[in-house]
This record gives structure tokens, sequence and C-alpha cells, in this order.
């Protein structure tokens, strides 16, 4: 990757509530610093409807109207109405969601506005599980992971829903998954996001310390090695069509990942094993769709 | 401009009139006539509004809040399952403070399917923090939206404007439809003193302690406490304009009452024929009509109750356990004020069953003839 000049002024501001290692933390940063002045971020219910602050104190230093929970595509559409009606084509109305709210709950409306095509940028900060209930599953979490409802003794059976496959199947003009282990990356994304107009949608992967049982100074290496295994690759994809895979990434087994993470600590080789081969699957279907769907372009 | 036109038709024209900036809307029987009328409007540029075909109603909601945040004026627009699915953004809405109309169409919910008129839908937000007005007919609907607007704008909370379905929703009546010149002025600008502005960041609906959450609501509470008197001065000057007017509740027929019978909706206007016949012939009973049921004009129908020993209300809605929701009220705004009068609960009419004159004189005349009630709750029509 070419090296990239993140500004250093920040529009996060001091003493938010983050818990140590919070890879959501990190990447809302970097979101603000691509965002600049001139945006708006919408917050339907997550961890970082509390983390900035509660009233009359907000961290964040450009416009926040936080949403409820099911609504993050239909709020941010309402917003770009209105600054469209007031002559506004400059603001960027941003959503910043979780997974629960992008994958699950907020789908429909996530779904509603990309089939608009609505002129909004949405960040989904995938962490795998509800964190700001205390980890319970969503159709994010990992097949075999721990959480307070997939207990170890009855992890989760199912695999995570690929929400980059159906986002593309929208046909959007811009989709990308990206990961807080690459700031230069996921800044450049969100710089091109800005830049063009109709839905655009990244998937930002993004470690939760006490969610994934794992400790606070591991948050970066594990993104890395999420995206280094496979279990998380970079890509784009331009209109539903175009896939632009970013780095073919050193791979590493998908044991490296898992061992490191509390929340898996219970698999067995097994297990370990059925992981690495639903990875292997993943990995081959997506090079699979890019080039198919690149060649149909 | 007189018209002859229907209830929906009413509820969009008083959308154009109002100037209506951003539309989101999503089809549900009987309100749809109103999402098509108002895609018309837009398509053809008589109403210069941005309609964002949502694909639920709790997504239009949550648009028209987003929207409303960014400082334009809104309209949705739904009935029964529409806006029980919404229930959720009702509360969010007030909360937010953001002065949005809507109009709901009365429909019964499911199970069993059923769109026919029954105000259990509306009557079941009532402690959502919206003010809601009930529409006798097409003229009162279309008045009505151009009423809730400036007093929407002006205590910064959401306004339901409620009509029946079919009987007022698709049935056609002469309207006085005012020109653009009439209405210019009434209405103005649209200027919320907070909004979505990046030279001056601010955050909207921040999480909120319990060193704060409780003022908040107080806030809320005090400004239905001013819905009144705004409603008053807005009235007043529509009158002014339009020679028409409305307040919260109407009294007709006797003068001095033994005997009132309290109705909302259409049912008042059944009620009218009624109450004609038995004025006539000298008996002391008068009708009460209830635009408003949020706030509740508590001290309004004390006033038009004076004198009243027994008061029938008829309610086409029903909270199970309880009986009909306008009795409810009134018995809860009656009970701290001597003399009480004894109230007869009926219910009646649900899922769009006819209350015809019959069933009401029926209601009348049990009334005339007991002391006090034989049931908390009067079935009436109800087959054996």
């Amino acid at each position: 990757m070419k090296k990239v000049e993140i500004p250093p002024s920040e529009n996060l501001g001091h003493g938010h509530v983050a818990c140590a290692g919070c890879g959501a933390a990190i990447g809302m940063r970097f979101a603000l610093k691509a965002l600049g002045k001139k945006a708006v971020m919408v917050i339907p219910a997550s961890c970082w409807s509390i983390i900035p602050g509660s009233w009359p104190y907000s961290g964040i230093k450009i416009p926040v109207v936080h949403a409820g929970f099911v609504t993050g595509g239909a709020t941010a559409t309402g917003i770009r109405a209105a600054l469209d009606v007031r002559g506004d084509q400059e603001t960027v109305v941003t959503v910043w969601a979780g997974d629960g709210a992008t994958f699950d709950i907020g789908f429909q409306s996530l779904s509603g506005a990309a089939e608009r095509n609505e002129d909004i940028l949405y960040i989904c900060n995938d962490n795998e599980a509800y964190m700001n209930t205390g980890t319970q599953r969503s159709s994010a979490t990992p097949c075999f992971a721990w959480t307070t409802t997939t207990p170890a003794e009855q992890p989760k059976e199912n695999r995570k829903k690929d929400m980059m496959a159906i986002m593309a199947d929208h046909r959007i003009p811009y989709g990308a998954t990206a990961s807080v282990a690459y700031p230069e990356d996921f800044f450049q994304k969100m710089e091109k996001a800005k830049k063009i107009r109709g839905t655009r949608f990244i998937h930002l992967f993004s470690p939760c310390p006490p969610g994934w049982k794992t400790p606070s100074e591991l948050t970066v290496k594990l993104a890395r090695l999420a995206v280094r295994s496979r279990v998380f690759p970079l890509y784009e994809v331009e209109g539903g069509r175009t896939y632009t895979l970013h780095e073919e990434p050193r791979t590493v087994p998908v044991r490296d990942y898992l061992r490191l993470q509390g929340r898996f600590s219970h698999l067995t080789d097994r297990e370990i094993e059925a992981f690495q081969d639903m990875v292997d699957e993943e990995w081959e279907h997506l090079l699979r769709r890019a080039r198919c769907e690149s060649k149909q372009a | 401009m007189k018209k002859v036109i229907t209830g929906n038709q009413a509820v969009a024209y008083g959308v154009m009139l109002s100037h209506v900036q951003v539309i989101s809307a999503y089809p549900i029987t009987p309100q749809t006539t109103i999402v098509e009328e108002l895609s018309e409007l837009c398509a053809h540029g008589r109403l210069r509004a941005k309609f964002i075909k949502v694909e639920s109603e709790h997504s239009a909601m949550a648009a028209v809040i987003g929207a409303s945040t960014g400082g334009v004026r809104v309209f949705t627009a739904t009935s029964s399952h529409g806006l029980a699915y919404m229930h959720e953004m009702l509360h969010w809405a007030s909360g937010a403070r953001v002065p949005i109309v809507m109009v709901n169409v009365n429909r019964a919910l499911g199970p069993g399917w059923n769109i026919w008129s029954d105000q259990s839908d509306s009557l079941s937000q009532r402690d959502t923090g919206w003010v809601q007005l009930y529409c006798e007919n097409n003229q009162e609907v279309l008045d009505t939206i151009l009423q809730a607007y400036p007093i929407a704008e002006t205590v910064k909370l959401p306004v339901m404007v409620v009509l029946d379905a079919f009987v007022l929703s698709h049935t056609s009546e002469p309207v006085d439809i005012p020109g653009m010149e009439e209405i210019e002025g009434f209405l103005p600008e649209y200027t919320p003193p907070y909004v979505i502005d990046t030279d001056e960041p601010m955050g909207f609906s921040l999480l909120t302690t319990p060193e704060h959450y409780f003022e908040f609501r107080y806030k809320i509470h005090k400004a239905m406490d001013q819905v009144p008197e705004v409603a008053r001065t807005v009235d007043k000057e529509f009158r002014a304009r339009f020679s028409r007017g409305y307040g919260p509740v109407e009294r007709y027929g006797a003068e001095e009452p033994e005997v009132a019978l309290i109705t909302s909706g259409t049912v008042t206007s059944t009620s009218r024929i009624v109450l004609r016949e038995r004025v006539a012939k000298g008996e002391r009973v008068s009708g009460i009509k209830v635009k408003r049921f949020r706030p509740f004009p508590s001290a309004e129908i004390r006033e038009v109750l004076r004198g009243a020993k027994k008061v029938a209300v008829i309610d086409r809605n029903l909270s199970a356990g309880v009986g009909g929701i306008f009795a409810q009220e009134l018995k809860a705004s009656l009970y701290p004020h001597e003399p009480r009068p004894t109230i007869f609960g009926f219910v009646s009419g649900l899922g769009g069953r006819d209350i015809t004159p019959q069933l009401i004189d029926e209601a009348i005349q049990y009334t005339q003839d007991h002391d006090q009630p034989e049931q908390d709750i009067l079935w009436l029509g109800l087959k054996k």
C-alpha cells in the first residue's frame, strides 16, 4: 500500500468513554479525519451512542444526530433530503452503525436506502456481536464463537452473514471493506467514497477487547491477523460489479488468529480445521465472484 | 374554490397549501390515496416537496424526523398497522421536539384483517407525546392540517390529524379549498431554533442521564400545556380569514343539558341528526364533539357539561379489560370536580360496523332510562 497523508487535526475530542483498545474508537477517529468539517454523523443505537459523552457534551466536533436502533438508513435519508431542499449538496451525510444495526435490526432501513441509492455514506463498525449490551450474538458473529447468548457449551452454529455481497447486490456505486489495522487504506477508501454520489457502504472490521475476551493491546494485531488469515479480506466493489482485491493477503493459518481470543478458546482442533475450511471456501467464493462480475462489467 | 373531494384528497390539498418540503410515507389501506395524490402533486410540480418513498412506516417516521432535524417542514401519513409499526419513532419524534404533522386514517388492527374504521390505532398512541386532533368531515380535515402546522411549530411537538377510514377517507364531500393567495401569510416560513449546521455543530438526541432526562420530559408536558392557548390563537386567525373554525370541543343541541352525548369523528355527524329530532321534541339533550384528544380538553369539557347529570360516551375503540378510551379519559378528568355526572360508557362500531342513528338513539334512551349504567361497558350493537 502506498503512503497516505492523514491530517493531524482531530475531529474527535478528548475524554470519550470507549474501553481501552476499542476498535470503534480508532475507527471513528480516522473516519472523522477523512470526513472533515462538512459532514453530519448519524448514529443509531450502538457503543457510539455512549462513547461521545452525555448531554450537554459531545466529543464529536461535527453535527451528530443520534437515532433509533433501526433507523440509520432512514434517518440519514431524511437529513439528506432536508439538506438538498436547503441547497446544501456539499455536506456528507454519514451513518455510523454497529453490526447489529446493520446486519440485523436496521437491515431493512439500510436496504431501503441502498435500493433508492440515497446519497449517504454508511459505515458499519463490525465487532461481530451486540457489544453495547454486553456481547450477544448477531448475524455478524462468526461460527463457533462464544457470546453470552451462545455459551461455549452451545456456541454459534451459523456462519457470519456476507454483508458486503448483499450490499454489492444492491448495485450501489461504492462498497468497500476496511480494517482498523489499516488506517491508510480506510482513510483512502473514505476519501474515495466522499467524492462519489449515491449510497456508499464501508464495512469496517473492528475488534472489541471485552467482547472478544482479548487483551486491549492486541486490537490492531487481531485486526491485521483477520486480514492476513483471510477471515476479513480487504476489497472494493464499484457499481456492484467491479471488484478490486486490495491486498493479496500474506496468509497465516486461521489458527493464529483464533488462538489469541478468549471467545474461541473452547474450539477443538476439528473445529479450528472446520473454521479454516469455511474461510478458504469463502475466499474462493470471493475470487469467483470478483472474476465473474468484473468480466461482466 | 369549492370542490367535491374525498377526505384523503383534502389531506393532500392541506399538505400542498402548507408548503411542505419533505414527505416520507408508505402506503396502507385506507391511507393509500393520500400517498398517490401527493406523488401526483410532486410529480407535476404543484407541490415543490421531496417525496421519499420509503420501504416501511418505521422508516417513514425516521426519515421525517431526520428531515425535520435538518430544518424543513415535513409530512407523513399512515393508518392502523402502519401507525403501530411506527410506535417507537412516535416517542422519538416528541422527545426530539420535531414539529411533524402526520395524518392517521383510523382503521382497526388485525387479526382478523380488517381495513374499516376503528379508533384503537390512534388511541393506543395516546402516551407518545403527540397532539391528537380528530375530524368530523372533509372540510375539517383540510382546515385541521392547515392549523396543525402553526400549532406544531409553535409548541415544538408533533401533531396527529385523525380521520375515519372510508367514511371520510374515501367519501366525497364539497370542500372549500383556500387559494394560495388566501393562505399566504397564515403559516410563516419554518425557521427552527436548532438545526443541523456544519458551521455551528451540535449534537441532537444525545445520551441523557437521570441528571437531566426528567427535566426534558417535564418540558414536553409544559409544551402540551401551551397547546390550548396556541390552538385558540391559530383558530382565531383562521376564523378571521376563512369565517370558519374549530374549538377543542363543540356543544350542539340543548343549551342546558340533563343528558349529554360525547362523540368524536364522524359519529358526531350522525349524532347531530338524532339529537335534532329529540331536541325538537323538547328534550334537554346535547351533543358534545371532542376534537382534541391530546392534550385532553378537561376544562372545556367540564364547561360544556355544566349541569348535565348523565353523560353518554360512544367509543369506537376498546381497551380490553377497561372499556372505551374516551370514556376513561373523561372519567379521569371529571373525578376531581364536584358535582360528578354519571358516565355511561358505550362501546360500538368496532372494525367499521356502522354506528347507525338507531344505535345512537338507543344509547341516549338507555341513559335517560337508567340512574346508573348496569355494566361498566355498555355494548352497543353487539350481536347476541
